[in-house]
């Protein structure tokens, strides 16, 4: 596929990472030639330079014949305008935006045909919000991820000597909980995935992923470790974008304090806040902390834009006594040397918000895309078309269809149902399949089972 | 700099406008062919031939208003324009002083409503209906009239709007163009005096009296054609319809504007202060009802809830109408009464006081010191509707306050060195700078402010105005800063 993406930030970059690894033509243009330069060096990408709300610019990068064009610059406008030019002049057939300003999203119109013509509206800071929100929810899981609207829910877990089923073969599951349909789908054991069967036996401190429809969710975590208490008290180490969404997302009904060090920030804060207590200080000054009890808070969670900031106030504040601590680290590096360490939660924004724009680049038709533990695994939902000649999989049960190594089928979703995958499961047409891919190499195999084949129209 | 003589031709032209205005008192005591005919002539006379005299003699150093000259222009329109209201009064009431004669007429512009005359009812009607028409003119303010009608002050006006209309905070423009505010603002004034006087006719009053109190009832005045104010009619459904519009002339008349504008109640909803108002008007009709009927002062609770929230919603927005003698009641019950006319009314609306923009402001900036003080490091604004407000609005709200209170400490201690007792003076003092109207005591409801002696009638006249123009447009114009060059 030939993709052209405009800006090469955090968001533009990792897209790019992302892609270009799944063997597709990659076209980088930003205004700032440095960076280029750099981000081509270690990738396979064609990069141009130039404002990206200019035609010129936009035909050198080729827009002309790509399939599908990402605009995820700093600014809205110049996103906006790049769509419109690329739907007027050159007949880009997908224009997925990044916007910031939920103005532009209030009134439909604007992003309709009519108008600015964008195909999928993003926004990082808005996904990673909802990421967060759902950890507060769900104080015991490390990651929280739903599929066919709600419906059914993903969630990690880290298994805890003294849940109901550590130390017991899988199969167990089924007689602790017999009312609850769920499914493991996967474990993994330190960095390596283990492929679960009914006698798998789970061990405290494996990551466990459990499927199951969302409102029996709490159940089957209840099975794997104790429950904590409620989340009461946040705070927030950071009043950026996120910091800024986060607190407005959970002022209502959590007690939270946001730290932030520039002061003019923090006037646009707590005049954007209705109850949220703005504080102004370092985020690793442990006077402030102290002095707001950070002891006393049930989450912590750092979300300024710098990668150290967050990673020492998340240790200052887990050693000054916060129940528990979530950073937002860009660096991958970063993240496997501390996840599940002092840091409960490492979260990497890249990883968390590009499933929107991988959905629309995987081939077949898929709904949704969750990158799993920072990239290395994935889990998607794929619609089921076509009939028994046309599909492989429509007609079939679970057993008979020919799935890549490290992939399963774990759950399907029929209209308002969801049926847990057995092996005996007759797969339907227009079926939500929940596909769980452990080994990302096995990509291309997995879209190409659920690609309807040509003769079917 | 100020320039006197421009402002000296402004006020000129505003001098003949008034003049224009006492046509009505004259077609009025044509209609009723009363006495007071001659008085009307010629009052209008004078004070049109003064106005072209000043207008010819400032006429070569006219020029452009400045910020200052505007505030100027305020203070001189509020002082003089009612000593050529007096005219009718002295020329037709040969023994009544001029000290009482402009003492009436500042507290019928700044819509105070305290009268030095008796017996009302024997007045000729165009007499009674002159001092109405000027309160409601001075209601919504003249010179925002002066703005919506004459071109010539398009340019300083939104100063002069500014100096004239009362609250904190004026920065909201309701159109872009002041003269299109000004309009809309006498336009809403206008047609709800109409409704009301609609309604007063249909709940039985005589188009005279329904005139003239929809005229005093919207400005939130107070004066009446009966000795008796309202307890003449003697009628719950008047004092309903009274109670109503004097409700909703306390309300910012912006926000009617914005309403009127878009058909909806959107804008009462999200206005900060009239929920505060109409929710402190509420407990307090119901909580004196309440206390009048527990200390036996009424022997139903109808009778009670009736003079409880008659009375209560009078004196708190400051309109100044009774129905009942007040001052026989428990003193709990005026003093409280009192006490909610210093800020009941919303800014912008045609009620005195401190309003209640300004006593909400004060309430949280206490409750935010109490909270920087157990989280020093907290950012912590002050917010109504959702809007921060600078931290130099609290400030001059608090100087304000100060100043405010500052002025009843002063003309209070004024008033009981010349004689007057201090539960009279204390309360002469603040009615007067709420233009509220009647106090307690010697200036009850059912007495005059005619008992007063002079320097006590100047004292409280002073009040009115220092009150109505919100202190510092007065207090500003006898600096010795503003004068210098």
């Amino acid at each position: 596929m030939k993709i052209v993406i405009l800006g090469a930030g955090q968001v533009g970059s990792s897209v790019a990472e992302s892609l270009a690894s799944e063997a597709n033509d990659i076209t980088l243009v930003d205004i700032d030639g440095a960076r280029l330069r750099n981000l081509q060096d270690h990738l396979d990408v064609r990069t141009v330079v130039g404002s990206a709300a200019h035609p010129s610019v936009l035909a050198d990068a080729g827009i002309e014949d790509c399939d599908m064009m990402i605009a995820v610059t700093q600014s809205d406008e110049t996103n906006l305008v790049a769509c419109k030019l690329a739907q007027q002049l050159f007949n880009v057939p997908t224009r997925i935006v990044r916007l910031r300003a939920t103005d532009y999203l209030a009134n439909e119109n604007v992003l309709g045909p009519d108008c600015f013509d964008v195909d999928l509206a993003i926004c990082p800071e808005q996904v990673l919000t909802d990421y967060i929100v759902k950890l507060i929810e769900f104080p015991e899981a490390l990651q929280v991820l739903e599929f066919a609207n709600g419906k059914v829910s993903l969630v990690a877990v880290r298994a805890f000597q003294g849940g109901p089923l550590v130390g017991h073969p899988l199969r167990d599951l089924r007689k602790h909980i017999p009312s609850v349909d769920a499914r493991i789908a996967a474990i993994f054991r330190g960095d390596t995935p283990v492929q679960p069967d009914g006698d798998t036996l789970v061990q405290a401190g494996d990551e466990v992923f459990c499927l199951a429809a969302t409102k029996e969710i709490r159940e089957v975590m209840h099975e794997l470790r104790r429950m904590d208490k409620p989340v009461r008290r946040v705070m927030i180490a950071g009043g950026g974008n996120i910091g800024l969404r986060l607190a407005r997302a959970l002022e209502r009904e959590y007690s939270v304090k946001i730290i932030e060090y520039n002061k003019r920030r923090c006037e646009i804060l707590s005049t954007r806040l209705d109850r949220g207590l703005v504080l102004q200080g370092d985020v690793t000054d442990e006077a402030l902390l102290e002095a707001e009890n950070v002891s006393d808070m049930d989450l912590f969670v750092a979300v300024t834009n710098d990668d150290e900031n967050n990673i020492m106030s998340c240790l200052l504040a887990k050693r000054m006594g916060a129940r528990r601590v979530v950073s937002l680290i860009n660096r991958r590096s970063y993240v496997d040397l501390l996840h599940a360490g002092e840091i409960d939660i490492a979260i990497s924004p890249a990883q968390a918000t590009i499933g929107t724009l991988l959905a629309h680049v995987r081939r077949g038709h898929v709904t949704q895309v969750h990158s799993l533990r920072r990239g290395v695994a994935e889990a998607l939902e794929a619609v089921v078309h076509g009939d028994r000649n046309s599909s492989r999989c429509v007609g079939r049960r679970i057993e008979e269809i020919d799935l890549p190594n490290g992939t399963s089928i774990a759950a399907l979703v029929r209209g308002d149902d969801v049926v847990m995958a057995h092996h005996d499961t007759v797969v339907q047409a227009e079926d939500h399949a929940i596909v769980f891919v452990t080994d990302k190499k096995q990509l291309p195999k997995v879209e190409k089972l659920f690609e309807v084949s040509v003769g079917f129209v | 700099m100020v320039r006197p003589v421009s402002v000296l031709h402004v006020l000129s032209v505003l001098i003949m406008l008034f003049a224009v205005s006492m046509l009505l008192p004259f077609g009025v005591s044509f209609l009723y062919g009363d006495a007071a005919r001659s008085a009307h002539y010629q009052s209008m006379l004078i004070t049109l031939a003064s106005g072209a005299v000043l207008w010819g003699g400032t006429r070569p150093g006219r020029g452009e208003l400045q910020p200052r000259d505007a505030l100027l222009l305020v203070a001189l329109v509020w002082t003089v324009l009612p000593a050529f209201a007096t005219l009718p009064l002295l020329l037709h009431l040969h023994e009544m002083s001029f000290t009482d004669a402009y003492f009436e007429t500042v507290a019928a512009l700044t819509t105070t409503g305290s009268t030095v005359l008796s017996g009302l009812d024997r007045l000729p009607a165009s007499i009674n209906f002159w001092r109405c028409e000027m309160q409601w003119l001075g209601g919504m303010g003249i010179i925002v009239l002066a703005v919506a009608i004459l071109p010539l002050l398009g340019i300083g006006g939104s100063q002069i709007m500014r100096a004239e209309t009362p609250g904190p905070m004026k920065d909201t423009r309701l159109t872009p163009r002041i003269t299109e505010a000004a309009k809309g603002l006498w336009l809403v004034y206008a047609g709800m005096t109409l409704a009301c006087m609609l309604a007063y006719k249909a709940v039985g009053m005589s188009w005279f009296d329904a005139v003239v109190h929809a005229f005093t009832t919207l400005s939130l005045g107070g004066f009446s054609s009966h000795d008796a104010n309202f307890a003449y009619f003697n009628s719950p459904a008047i004092e309903a319809t009274a109670m109503l519009f004097m409700i909703a002339a306390g309300i910012n008349f912006g926000t009617h504007f914005l309403a009127f504008r878009k058909l909806s109640l959107a804008p009462y909803r999200s206005d900060p202060e009239t929920r505060v108002y109409l929710a402190v008007l509420a407990v307090s009709a119901f909580g004196i009802a309440y206390f009048l009927l527990a200390n036996g002062v009424y022997p139903s609770f109808w009778t009670a809830l009736r003079h409880g929230a008659f009375n209560v919603v009078s004196i708190a927005t400051t309109a100044g109408f009774a129905s009942a003698d007040f001052n026989q009641w428990p003193i709990f019950a005026p003093v409280w009464m009192l006490f909610l006319c210093c800020f009941a009314t919303c800014s912008g609306s045609t009620g005195g006081g401190i309003k209640m923009i300004r006593a909400e402001l004060m309430v949280r900036q206490a409750l935010r010191e109490i909270m920087s003080i157990i989280h020093p490091r907290a950012y912590l604004p002050l917010k109504v509707a959702g809007q921060r407000i600078e931290n130099q609005i609290i400030f001059a709200v608090l100087a304000f306050m100060l100043i405010w209170g500052g002025s009843v400490i002063v003309m209070t201690m004024l008033l009981t060195a010349s004689g007057l007792d201090i539960i009279s003076a204390f309360s002469a003092v603040i009615v007067c700078l709420c233009n509220t109207g009647p106090g307690l005591n010697q200036v009850g409801p059912a007495t005059t402010y005619a008992s007063l002696n002079d320097f006590q009638t100047w004292v409280c006249t002073a009040a009115m105005l220092v009150g109505r123009l919100e202190l510092f447009t007065l207090f500003i114009v006898v600096t010795p800063a503003f004068w210098r060059r």
